[in-house]
């Protein structure tokens, strides 16, 4: 095994801006960046044309391990993460078992060693996500959990998140990461309530059960000084109270999915549960207003609620079949595609978002460069301007739950290192 | 057309032509021997993933009169029960050799999406909140035979829980494509939430509507919804917009009164209104055979190809 790698001829950008400058890469760590940069017996990586930055931090995936090993695996969603750019990925804990004890998060980790992505575990805020009781959050964050979250459902009790909050506060770095959707006003329903939902039949929740419980644990933070991190942001009005509870100063962040940049709900007509997710998918308002909390700043971090599907579950009908799509392959594309194409971020910006604010967010201070001498080599080389189009089966997932199969994008991932081993070479999974 | 998911596949010509088709196959429902030879040779199943024996018979009844074989597949019996998925279940259908399936269901979009896989026609005898075609198509075929063919200017008031109706949502379709005016008339809680891009006026109070009423449609509350709080009790419901004898005083001496059935009497409907001449209730059961004869005979006549092999 060689342990020099050369990344040759790409174009550094990290957090402290843009340069040309070639890679060089030792025992896992890099070694020296500058140009022209040459190392006998090296493994050399072409980077013309590439941005070389630093690996990307996913915040939402669902790694579906353990108990739903049908959908995917913590090998093959790390295999995914490291054909999408990653080299850092927080399971989400709605697994069966949850992720709500000691043991479940050291299983996940001990598996995710293994993973050609480093594996962090989320773990739930209450005792198997059912909302009642507080899950052993110490316990929990001795072992490396800093995301706290009952994902895939939200901590209806306003009380019980509030002492959530204040508990956390003893422990540094922890952040309480909601799922926001009122029960009862979201209760039965499986698409965005709107004119789409109303014509086709299919029964709606509103916009505003995300919206009245991002307000109400804005006031939490408040009043607690905890931090609340917001899961997959969706709607307009969601966007403009986190914009607000910013800009007073309150402690909290937030961060939006591909694909609510991306699709909207008239994409619902056709009844094909593929594009049934949770939150759905909403209308152009919201749309742009994703856009804008992403280009403002308002929202911290583009992540992928990667949530992979067994074929069969979505061939049930519409309202029988859970909701989820594929993320990991396609968000850097969807990110340069939709945003920086047309304009509306920078390309800093966008790796911004997809690297070192997800990673300050979550604590992982392995990760998000700079791309320095000395730092962990965790690194992501991208052809921005590379064409593409999805195909479904050759994505690495055990799913094939993507919403984009057959959609041309622009910018694909070339080559991942992983603490300097390159995990992905011209697009290929090395192991 | 191959296929008949919603009346917007049909738009206001193909309406006509079930209309047309539909008379000439009343006429042979009325001889002694009702029976034609139009199908014979083609095999109609019926899947009822819902219970429904008036449309179920009714189907069958049609498919029967245009001398197809039938075969029934419902959901208490059925394949479901072993944990058969959807498409594993209608790819096994129509491995058999099948020309048409008649598909009931509970989820909207159903029919649509089997029509995605296999090569069959599907008919769609109802799925969820979304469309019940064959009920709007024997709505229309019941009024055409009052009123002529010309809806325009019709006033049609569809009163009650358009929200969860399909027979609202094929209704509305119908009639507006047919030059109706519809107004829809309900608590706000039983409207769908968002009315943009449908061709309807809405009201609350039905008692403002009824005068100007030339066709009032009463849709069926399920007695359920009182428990999600869309109203009060089905008494208040039956004060505000129930039809009563004292109502249908109101309504227009040559005003129409239709339900798509079964009606729950004393709820939406009084029991006397139902044997008020203005009502053509039971006449429109009667119609929804000849209706389904002229659907079947139109998607299955001379479509040798795209039949499953």
């Amino acid at each position: 095994m060689t342990a020099e790698v050369l990344v040759k001829g790409g174009t550094v950008i990290d957090a402290d801006g843009s340069r040309r400058a070639d890679v060089l890469v030792r025992d896992g760590v890099v070694a020296d960046v500058g140009e022209n940069l040459t190392q006998r017996g090296a493994t050399v990586l072409e980077a013309d044309g590439c941005i070389v930055s630093p690996g990307f931090v996913d915040l939402h995936t669902h790694l579906r391990e353990p108990g739903g090993e049908d959908a995917e695996t913590i090998e093959t969603g790390g295999r995914g993460g490291a054909l999408g750019g990653y080299t850092a990925l927080v399971a989400m804990p709605n697994t069966n078992p949850p992720i709500d004890t000691a043991s479940v998060v050291e299983q996940v980790l001990r598996v995710g060693r293994l993973a050609p992505c480093r594996i962090y575990s989320s773990a739930c805020i209450t005792k198997g996500r059912s909302g009642e009781e507080l899950a052993p959050l110490g316990e929990l964050h001795g072992l490396g959990v800093r995301i706290f979250t009952d994902d895939g459902s939200c901590v209806n009790d306003a009380g019980l998140m509030r002492r959530a909050l204040e508990y956390a506060r003893a422990l540094p770095g922890a952040v309480l990461a909601q799922h926001c959707e009122d029960a009862q006003l979201a209760r039965g329903g499986h698409m965005n309530e709107g004119s789409w939902s109303s014509w086709l039949g299919i029964p709606g929740m509103p916009a505003e059960a995300e919206s009245v419980v991002v307000a109400r644990d804005i006031a939490l933070a408040g009043l607690t000084g905890g931090r609340v991190h917001f899961l997959h942001l969706s709607t307009a009005t969601s966007i403009e109270l986190v914009r607000a509870a910013k800009a007073k100063g309150l402690p909290v962040t937030a961060e939006a999915a591909p694909h609510h940049f991306t699709l909207t709900d008239s994409l619902c007509c056709g009844y094909d549960p593929i594009y049934k997710v949770n939150p759905p998918l909403r209308n152009d308002g919201d749309v742009k207003a994703v856009k804008e909390g992403l280009a403002d700043g308002t929202i911290d971090a583009i992540a992928t609620d990667h949530a992979p599907h067994p074929a069969q579950e979505k061939e049930r009908p519409f309202d029988e079949a859970p909701p989820g799509m594929l993320g990991l392959e396609t968000a850097l594309a969807l990110t340069l595609t939709e945003l920086v194409g047309p304009g509306l971020i920078a390309l800093a910006q966008a790796v911004a978002l997809l690297s070192w604010q997800p990673a300050r967010l979550a604590g992982l201070t392995e990760h998000g460069g700079p791309v320095a001498p000395g730092r962990p080599a965790h690194l992501t080389v991208f052809d921005p301007e590379a064409a593409w189009e999805v195909d479904p089966t050759r994505l690495a997932s055990r799913s094939r739950n993507t919403p984009y199969a057959g959609r041309k994008l622009t910018g694909r991932v070339r080559h991942t290192l992983l603490a300097g081993e390159p995990v992905v070479i011209d697009s290929q999974a090395q192991r | 057309m191959k296929h008949l998911l919603g009346i917007d596949d049909l738009g206001a010509d193909g309406i006509g032509e079930v209309l047309r088709l539909a008379d000439s196959f009343l006429e042979v429902t009325r001889r002694d021997i009702p029976k034609v030879p139009a199908l014979r040779g083609k095999t109609v199943v019926s899947m009822f993933y819902e219970d429904s024996t008036r449309t179920r018979l009714s189907f069958e009844t049609a498919a029967k009169r245009l001398s197809a074989d039938t075969m029934t597949f419902s959901a208490g019996s059925s394949s479901l029960r072993k944990g058969e998925s959807l498409l594993d279940t209608v790819r096994t259908v129509e491995a058999m050799g099948i020309d048409a399936i008649v598909v009931r269901h509970r989820s909207s979009g159903v029919p649509q999406r089997i029509a995605g896989w296999i090569d069959a026609s599907i008919v769609n005898a109802g799925d969820g909140w979304h469309e019940h075609p064959t009920q709007a198509l024997l709505d229309a075929f019941t009024l055409r035979r009052h009123r002529g063919d010309s809806f325009a200017g019709m006033k049609v008031s569809i009163v009650g829980d358009v929200k969860h109706s399909r027979v609202a949502r094929s209704n509305v379709r119908a009639f507006s494509a047919l030059g109706a005016d519809v107004t829809l008339v309900g608590p706000p809680t039983l409207m769908p939430p968002d009315l943009e891009g449908w061709p309807v006026t809405v009201s609350y109070d039905l008692d403002e509507v009824l005068p100007t009423t030339d066709v009032l449609y009463v849709l069926r509350i399920q007695r359920e919804r009182q428990e999600e709080a869309l109203f009060p009790s089905l008494r208040e419901y039956a004060n505000r917009y129930g039809i009563t004898v004292e109502r249908m005083s109101r309504l227009p001496a040559d005003a129409l009164v239709m339900h798509p059935g079964p009606t729950n009497r004393g709820v939406e409907i009084d029991a006397l209104v139902a044997d008020d001449p203005r009502s053509v209730i039971n006449e429109q059961v009667a119609n929804g055979v000849a209706v389904r004869m002229a659907v079947l005979y139109m998607l299955l006549a001379d479509s040798k190809e795209g039949r499953a092999a």
